[in-house]
């Protein structure tokens, strides 16, 4: 499915222009950066400080046997506490304001491109690729670019600090006792890059998991009927088999990844100890530089793994950038010329002031049209609708029906020819125009969350609830609304599952009808509701329909029989028009698939 | 919480043992990262300083230790070397703690997952149609998930902070005493803290999750509407709607941080005014000669170990309760009743003949089958018909066994069904549902998974049969084209039409077909039956509407009510006032409507 929108693979490389780009979103917070690179500055000098502490106590105090300024110092010690402390509230603050502050900007402006990406956007890429991107990517994004440059910003501070007090007392020890640091990092960098390796394979493993399981789940009675139990369970057994092996190696790899480091900076101290305290025997270096020392190699361990998992996370890092950005650069297919977005305005801000009215004839000239990778379904396809003509579309699933509605819609563009509305071809209007005036209802009803009334509300967001109740009336929807216990404030649930299908569909005929529009389109549902709604829906599309010009996916046959022409279509091409007498007399497809749907409706009455 | 404790110790079960070793390894981690200091207090005290100090008894064990290993007193270079090699033991116990525990949760982890979805898969089909799917899965998933990282982590951690705790004051009573008071004066309080600071933010941490949800849920809305967005032109609409959960996550996760960084700001003043309380008055005991220089440094480096964990606790402890919610709601689960044979269940030869002698079943309270009585020799087909909800769906069911009947008796071939067992019944009934799941694999494998191995021959005659072997060679990758989560999509009908090909490869002796020609089209339908009827004579039971195939069933039950009204032959029911009479009349219905359609024509003709 996902063939039209890759994927980039893992680059190995830093791709510089993906983070130039990346610079972009972070240019706004350039005041909160600095404020958060003083603060982590503040932090990690305090941090670098406190050996000098620990030096000045033993040298000053407890070698020369003596209380003198011994306050001034722990008074001093406390400041410092209290300045790194403030310091670290405000840095974990302004980090989580640019964390936050760029989840939001990169997420506003990837939602836009949703709204302008064309429908071959969202027939080629799955909706779960969708919602990753804009979740969980971003939400990473926004966390790798604000705590790392918290993490780096600080290693590489406290590294230069801690490196300078050391060489200023003593260059050789110093170098001695940092010595095993590029080990230290390598390894650190080494073991890091396994682990998310490992953790990702583990991850892909768990998503098998949770597709074994709803498997298991959703097809839990037709095992039973099939007695498959064993089977898949011994399938299952598998998979947990392989998902516990590479988990329990991830798991050993990182508990063997602290040991390691922890052992080789041991050995730092362990230097500082016996080349410093040889110096401590001569007399060369203080009780308290030795401890200053030790405390120096035991703290350089922090930065260097901070630094070698910022390295190690870069790549992943890299690849949520280049899935959120790709996503933030795909070009919309279709999408209004300069001139006409000048004329008439965008999809955000409108010039509805030169707007033209639309009366609803509809003209396809020579359309040819076929989906990116596809065969070509349309070729040569003339067709006139006269304004306020009603058009019943009957044929196969995969005969063209759907793409002639979604031209006619702009939801797509022909390929060759063109399509007039009132003469003029619709590429010089703009797209807000033609869907401002149209009116959809879906085979299966989409409602958003919120309330009926909201929901009934987006077909015009002016209207006042009393047009409101009337577009539900007129659609016999106002009665069992009334009859909810919140009635038009009844909560609809997530997607409308609070409601049965039936009350779905006469909520979208009430959002369609209020929207008054001069085209309408009702993609038909196949599946059967009780009679009762049945009968209820047939009034709303009959009162929907009244004087617009319409298409109609049609499927039941009191939908078919009311349309002003009925079009029979068969791989592109219209085989049958006419009225239903007309066709019922040709004894063609019409006539067959009258009869069919004839009988099957009769029996489902009878049935019920 | 203490019979949750208890399941949560059952999962355990064969691993108990090695999780002690990891405690117990976490426990000699802790121990040797706390010798550490030890020796460079040794080393500055004694060595540089060529005093006599007394460490620990434990640490002077390990003294004379090395000087018989290095045969003399410790110079620096040999404490050098047992720094690192006490650091060495540290990480060791450390890996060994990691693996250990690695194993146990993770093994536990599969345990929980194998035991989930076997029970899942043994629990009665009454279960499985009113589950809620995405709960269950939750469940099995990310509850499971949640035990697992507290076996593999928290529950270790909580281990470490209490060794910690434990062997630092030891060791710091050991050292000092005085000393230790001083060390440990704000350490409950950090606790205390840190866990009525996570107490509290809880709120905030879920409603930052809580807004999450509604942000993913107001974006799948809108991707998955945007037919609707698209053609009502709402796009600026959407963007507000949408810029109004994102606003409120972003301020909501911020709040959070904020309270985090004050939590941090704070603790981090407490815990560093108590090291340096430490190491102050430290200075005022080693000026006044009550403590060595090495031993203010051991209690500098004790300290700042030992602050770590501690304030680690609070967040550990405040997630716990969510660990015991995760057991709980799996426990729920596995408490479910199985499926169950009777006791002494056989497995007797099933050859094709069916009979209900008074079979009532209710459900709920309510009764769905009442008094049905019937009898179906061996190798004929019958038809049932009724309105929704007439119970036809039920009776078939209960000859697969899949509910049990509350009175009366079904007998096959003479052995009432209660005394045969379930996976004995179900391999002799095939029963091909009206919405029958395909699996994630190929078609091939799919219509071969109740065989063994079947052939390939076997194979495609059975896809020929059910009328669907040319859809499946039209497909690009023919009978390797997988279906399902992963795979192509296939109607409703082409669905029907593979599960009837995955019945009709094994030779049961009973079919039933419920409602499962229903997305099939007419044509399709009568090819699939006369397939149906050159094949070997099976027992056959079909739900259907149709009234070509209801004509040519050996018998027709037609249903209302939960009672049989009608059975008999088409030639008689045909002759009889009734619902199948009804439908055998729409023929004659729907003649009539087309003529009425042409017959204005002759007139104006």
């Amino acid at each position: 499915m996902s063939t039209a929108i890759k994927e980039k693979t893992y680059t190995r490389q830093l791709d510089f222009a993906l983070w130039k780009k990346l610079i972009h979103f972070i240019w706004p917070y350039k005041r909160s950066l600095l404020a958060l690179l003083g603060f982590i500055a503040v932090v990690a000098g305090a941090d670098a400080l406190y050996p000098q502490f620990n030096r000045i106590v033993i040298d000053h105090y407890v070698t020369e046997n003596t209380f003198t300024g011994l306050g001034r110092y722990a008074a001093a010690y406390g400041g410092l506490v209290a300045v790194q402390a403030l310091a670290i509230w405000g840095f974990i603050k302004t980090a989580g304001r640019i964390e936050t502050g760029l989840s939001y900007d990169i997420r506003k402006k990837a939602f836009r491109r949703l709204q302008e990406l064309g429908y071959d956007y969202y027939d080629s890429t799955p909706a779960g690729w969708i919602m990753a991107r804009m979740t969980s990517d971003i939400t990473r994004l926004g966390e790798i670019i604000s705590w790392g440059i918290v993490d780096v910003a600080w290693s590489l501070t406290i590294m230069a600090a801690m490196l300078g007090f050391m060489t200023v007392l003593n260059f050789k020890l110093t170098l001695l006792a940092l010595s095993v640091v590029p080990l230290l990092a390598a390894a650190s960098y080494f073991f890091q890059i396994k682990i998310l390796k490992n953790y990702r394979e583990v991850r892909k493993m768990n998503s098998r998991i949770t597709g074994a399981f709803n498997e298991g789940i959703t097809g839990a009675k037709t095992t039973k009927a099939l007695v498959l139990e064993e089977k898949n369970l011994g399938e299952f057994g598998d998979l947990t088999g392989k998902m516990s092996r590479s988990s329990v190696r991830a798991a050993v790899l990182s508990s063997l990844y602290l040991p390691v480091v922890m052992t080789l900076g041991s050995i730092g101290t362990a230097v500082a100890l016996g080349y410093g305290g040889s110096h401590v025997v001569r007399g060369g270096l203080t009780y308290g530089m030795l401890f200053m020392f030790i405390s120096y190699t035991i703290q350089f361990f922090e930065p260097v793994t901070a630094m070698a998992g910022i390295f190690a996370e870069m790549q992943n890092a890299q690849a949520a950038a280049e899935r959120v950005l790709g996503l933030i650069d795909t070009e919309p297919s279709l999408k209004d010329a300069p001139e006409v977005t000048e004329l008439f305005g965008d999809n955000f801000i409108p010039r509805k002031e030169n707007w033209p009215g639309l009366k609803g004839q509809i003209e396809f000239k020579n359309v040819s049209f076929r989906y990116p990778r596809g065969e070509e379904v349309l070729r040569g396809f003339n067709l006139v609708v006269n304004a306020g003509e009603s058009v019943a579309l009957v044929g196969e699933t995969g005969s063209g029906k759907s793409t002639l509605v979604n031209l006619a819609c702009r939801f797509y563009e022909p390929d060759r020819g063109e399509i007039l509305i009132d003469d003029v071809d619709y590429r010089k209007r703009s797209l807000l125009w033609l869907h401002s005036h149209l009116g959809y209802v879906l085979q299966t009803p989409h409602l958003f969350s919120g309330t009926i009334e909201e929901n009934i509300r987006y077909g015009s967001l002016e209207a006042s609830p009393e047009e409101i109740r009337r577009a539900a009336a007129l659609v016999n929807a106002h009665d069992f609304i009334v009859n909810l216990e919140k009635g038009y404030q009844t909560e609809v649930g997530e997607g409308g599952a609070r409601l049965s299908t039936g009350q779905k569909q006469l909520i979208s005929f009430a959002r369609a009808l209020l929207a008054d529009p001069a085209l309408f389109v009702l993609d038909e549902a196949t599946s059967s509701v009780d009679t009762e709604t049945e009968a209820l829906i047939q009034k709303a599309i009959t009162a929907v329909l009244k004087g617009r010009t319409s298409f109609i996916i049609a499927h039941r046959l009191s939908t078919i029989r009311n349309a002003d022409r009925i079009l029979v279509i068969r791989k592109g091409r219209i085989t049958e028009s006419g009225t239903h007498t007309s066709l019922i007399r040709e004894k063609g497809y019409y006539y067959r698939l009258y009869t069919n749907q004839f009988m099957e409706e009769r029996r489902e009455a009878l049935l019920e | 919480m203490e019979r949750t404790s208890v399941s949560l110790f059952r999962f355990m079960k064969g691993r108990r043992l090695l999780y002690a070793g990891a405690v117990m390894a976490v426990g000699l981690a802790t121990f040797f990262g706390l010798l550490t200091p030890l020796v460079i207090r040794h080393a500055i005290d004694d060595i540089i300083g060529g005093g006599k100090s007394i460490s620990p008894p434990l640490f002077e064990k390990i003294l004379k230790g090395t000087e018989v290993f290095f045969g003399g007193g410790l110079t620096l270079f040999r404490a050098g070397i047992l720094f690192v090699a006490l650091s060495f033991m540290g990480g060791l116990f450390l890996y060994l703690k990691g693996r250990w525990a690695a194993i146990v949760s993770e093994s536990m982890a599969r345990d929980i997952r194998e035991e989930l979805y076997a029970h899942i898969q043994r629990l009665p089909y009454d279960y499985h149609t009113k589950a809620q799917t995405g709960d269950l899965i939750q469940r099995a998933t990310s509850d499971v998930e949640t035990i697992r990282k507290f076996i593999s982590g928290q529950c270790v951690e909580i281990g470490r902070a209490l060794f910690m705790v434990a062997l630092t004051l030891s060791f710091m009573l050991q050292l000092h005493r005085g000393m230790t008071l001083y060390a440990m004066a704000v350490v409950p309080l950090i606790f205390f803290f840190s866990f009525v600071f996570f107490m509290k933010v809880k709120r905030a941490f879920k409603l930052s999750d809580e807004a999450e949800g509604r942000l993913s849920t107001a974006l799948q809305e809108n991707v998955t509407g945007v037919r609707v967005v698209r053609a009502f032109g709402r796009q600026r609409f959407e963007e507000e709607r949408f810029d109004r959960r994102n606003k409120e996550y972003q301020s909501l996760t911020y709040r959070l941080i904020k309270l985090l960084a004050f939590y941090w700001g704070l603790s981090d003043f407490l815990c560093l005014a108590q090291i340096g309380f430490v190491l102050f008055m430290g200075g005022v005991l080693a000026v006044r000669g009550e403590m060595t220089v090495g031993t203010l440094a051991v209690f500098v480096l004790y300290e700042g170990r030992l602050l770590w964990p501690v304030r680690q606790m609070g967040r550990i402890l405040t997630d716990m309760g969510k660990t015991f919610v995760s057991v709980r709601r799996i426990m729920e689960i596995l408490n479910e009743p199985q499926e169950k044979d009777r006791p002494g269940a056989k497995m007797p030869p099933v050859l094709g003949e069916i009979c209900f002698d008074n079979v009532s079943f209710s459900y709920g309270g309510h009764p769905v089958l009442q008094n049905v009585s019937f009898h179906i020799p061996k190798g004929k087909t019958v038809a049932l018909l009724g309105p929704t909800g007439c119970g036809k769906s039920t009776l078939v069911h209960l000859i697969a066994g899949l509910y049990e009947c509350s009175s009366g008796m079904i007998t096959l071939d003479g052995t009432p069904i209660d005394d045969i067992r379930r996976s004995w019944l179900r391999r002799h009934v095939g029963l091909v549902l009206q919405e029958p799941f395909l699996y994630s694999k190929s078609l091939k494998e799919n219509i071969g998974i109740v065989h063994s191995s079947p052939r390939e021959e076997e194979v495609h005659a059975a896809a020929r049969d059910a009328a669907i072997h040319d859809v499946i060679m039209e497909m690009e990758k023919g009978y390797e084209t997988a279906v399902g989560e992963r795979g192509v999509t296939l109607s409703g009908g082409q669905k029907q039409r593979v599960a009837i090909a995955r019945a009709l490869i094994s030779p049961y002796p009973i079919l039933i077909f419920d409602d499962s020609l229903s997305a099939v089209d007419t044509q399709t339908d009568a090819a699939i039956r006369k397939a149906l009827r050159e094949r070997e004579k099976r027992t056959t039971l079909i739900i259907s509407h149709r009234i070509t195939t209801l004509a040519q069933a050996d018998m027709i039950l037609v249903m209302e009510k939960g009672r049989i009204v009608q059975q008999g032959s088409h030639e008689e029911l045909i002759t009889r006032e009734g619902l199948y009479q009804r439908i055998a009349g729409l023929q004659s219905e729907l003649a009539q409507e087309l003529s009425s359609v042409t017959r204005p024509d002759k007139e104006e003709g």
